[in-house]
């Protein structure tokens, strides 16, 4: 079967230091992938890469085929994408917002009206949907994000860190969101809660200093701890890190 | 097209959506009016003409303008909406010209509110609208040209502040560019090619050609060459931070 999503040898250096040290893995429809590491891991930055908001410094990412480099619009309009921390426009109202990136994404009339109305009844925005995103508590800010990565209903969604912020109900509904979804996309979500990992995800890689530590299922990681923990082999694998 | 489209109403959307545009536009106002009818002596020169409306327009764009450019770029950095914006299906220009073409065009608004202007010249006397005419669109370059300027500046920073200061010193140069207080600096040792080249450059020149009623068609490509060159460096300065 064909990789959904594929890095061949995705490498990133910033001036002197090596964010991202020669990544290659592939995704295939249906898995859900967590991308565990310390901070500075080099989490975010693979994910800017794939979605081409950075280029590469060596190697490339390929989304359904398309090489990110090469044809960076195919690969942009397959993924729906949660940059880290979520940004918006401040000054827009989510619905404003939401409106704007379904028109970018090629929805007209009543099936952006309609695009844009199943994001926020998918992500509960429809409360706020007049006020202004920099007037909304963080969990709601996250959740406009949330609403834009999945209004054109993309194969591949790359979320980084979706649940940060968000108090444990909504943790619960994202959660719930993702997995449902699963079965029909690829997607990667990078998160520092490893109990996610047991929640959503169907493999689990750890990744420190730019490097695959240990890929594989959440089971197969939590049984190379004696405690069966999944923090005993994050602490294990990325301490000297 | 369609994609610049969206950009641009998003961009023109989000200045009436904060006081923004409307301080702009005030202060732009009462500061035109006040310059035309106290400094330029509008009344007393008893001419039905508006030299004294437009001949200040350069100088109040030189700090207006910055003013809008600053945030274009720098602020979608620092919020970090830049990586949604560049994530989206659109090319690197049609993110460039839109959000270029907004800033451009609600200078444009501000310029047409300045319409009762026109009107009372009308009513006071016979002045030549061609000329008129042409002095709106000299002013509109112009303003395009600084804007399109501050546009590529606000991609080299996320600080406001920095973009606003150096865009009034970029665009002060240039306007002086072919006037004997920039000329002077070259005089004693470039060669007089290099003189022609700067005072070529003077954007008061430019614009005062136009202004005087004659739309010369050197004019016009003048001031679309440095929009059309400002926007090519600024998308090439944003590819740039992709790769950096």
């Amino acid at each position: 079967m064909e990789a959904v999503i594929e890095t061949v040898g995705l490498t990133k250096v910033f001036g002197t230091k090596t964010a991202v040290d020669d990544l290659s893995f592939r995704v295939q429809q249906g898995e859900v992938l967590g991308f565990l590491g310390p901070n500075g891991a080099g989490k975010s930055t693979t994910m800017k890469m794939i979605t081409g908001f950075l280029a590469p410094t060596a190697g490339t990412a390929l989304v359904q085929g398309h090489d990110v480099t090469r044809a960076p619009i195919a690969v942009k309009a397959a993924i729906g994408y949660l940059p880290e921390g979520a940004p918006a426009y401040p000054d827009m109202t989510p619905r404003g917002f939401l409106g704007f990136v379904a028109g970018i994404r090629g929805f007209d009339g009543a099936e952006r009206r309609k695009r844009v109305a199943a994001a926020m009844a998918m992500t509960q925005l429809e409360d706020v949907a007049l006020q202004p995103i920099d007037t909304l508590s963080k969990g709601f800010k996250r959740r406009v994000g949330l609403a834009q990565a999945l209004l054109h209903d993309p194969p591949v969604l790359i979320l980084d860190e979706p649940t940060d912020g968000l108090d444990p109900n909504q943790k619960f509904e994202v959660r719930k969101l993702i997995t449902e979804m699963s079965a029909e996309k690829s997607i990667i979500i990078s998160t520092h809660i490893l109990e996610e990992v047991d929640a959503v995800c169907s493999r689990a890689m750890i990744i420190a200093a730019g490097r695959i530590v240990v890929d594989g299922t959440p089971a197969e990681l939590a049984a190379r701890s004696t405690r069966g923990s999944l923090d005993d082999v994050f602490r294990a694998v990325t301490a000297d890190a | 097209m369609r994609n610049v489209g969206f950009v641009l109403r998003r961009e023109l959307a989000a200045y009436f959506a904060t006081p923004l545009a409307y301080i702009f536009i005030v202060i732009f106002l009462v500061l035109a009016g006040t310059l035309t009818f106290f400094v330029g002596g509008f009344l007393e020169r008893g001419q039905a003409d508006l030299q004294a409306f437009f001949s200040f327009h350069p100088w109040l764009y030189l700090f207006l303008v910055p003013a809008l450019s600053m945030r274009l770029w720098a602020e979608e950095r620092r919020t970090g909406s830049i990586e949604l914006l560049l994530t989206m299906p659109i090319t690197m220009s049609q993110a460039v010209v839109g959000k270029y073409l907004a800033a451009w065009l609600f200078t444009g608004i501000a310029l047409l509110l300045t319409a009762p202007i026109w009107l009372t010249v009308n009513y006071l006397g016979a002045p030549d609208n061609g000329v008129i005419f042409a002095s709106y669109i000299a002013s509109f370059l112009m303003a395009g040209a600084f804007m399109a300027i501050g546009s590529m500046i606000s991609a080299t920073t996320k600080n406001q502040v920095i973009a606003f200061v150096i865009t009034t010193t970029v665009c002060f140069v240039l306007t002086l560019a072919g006037s004997p207080v920039i000329l002077d600096f070259f005089a004693d040792w470039a060669p007089p090619a290099v003189i022609d080249a700067v005072a070529g450059l003077g954007f008061l020149t430019h614009f005062q050609a136009i202004q005087r009623g004659v739309i010369d068609l050197r004019d016009l490509i003048f001031f679309g060459s440095i929009i059309g060159l400002a926007l090519y460096a600024n998308a090439l300065i944003l590819d740039h931070q992709k790769a950096a």
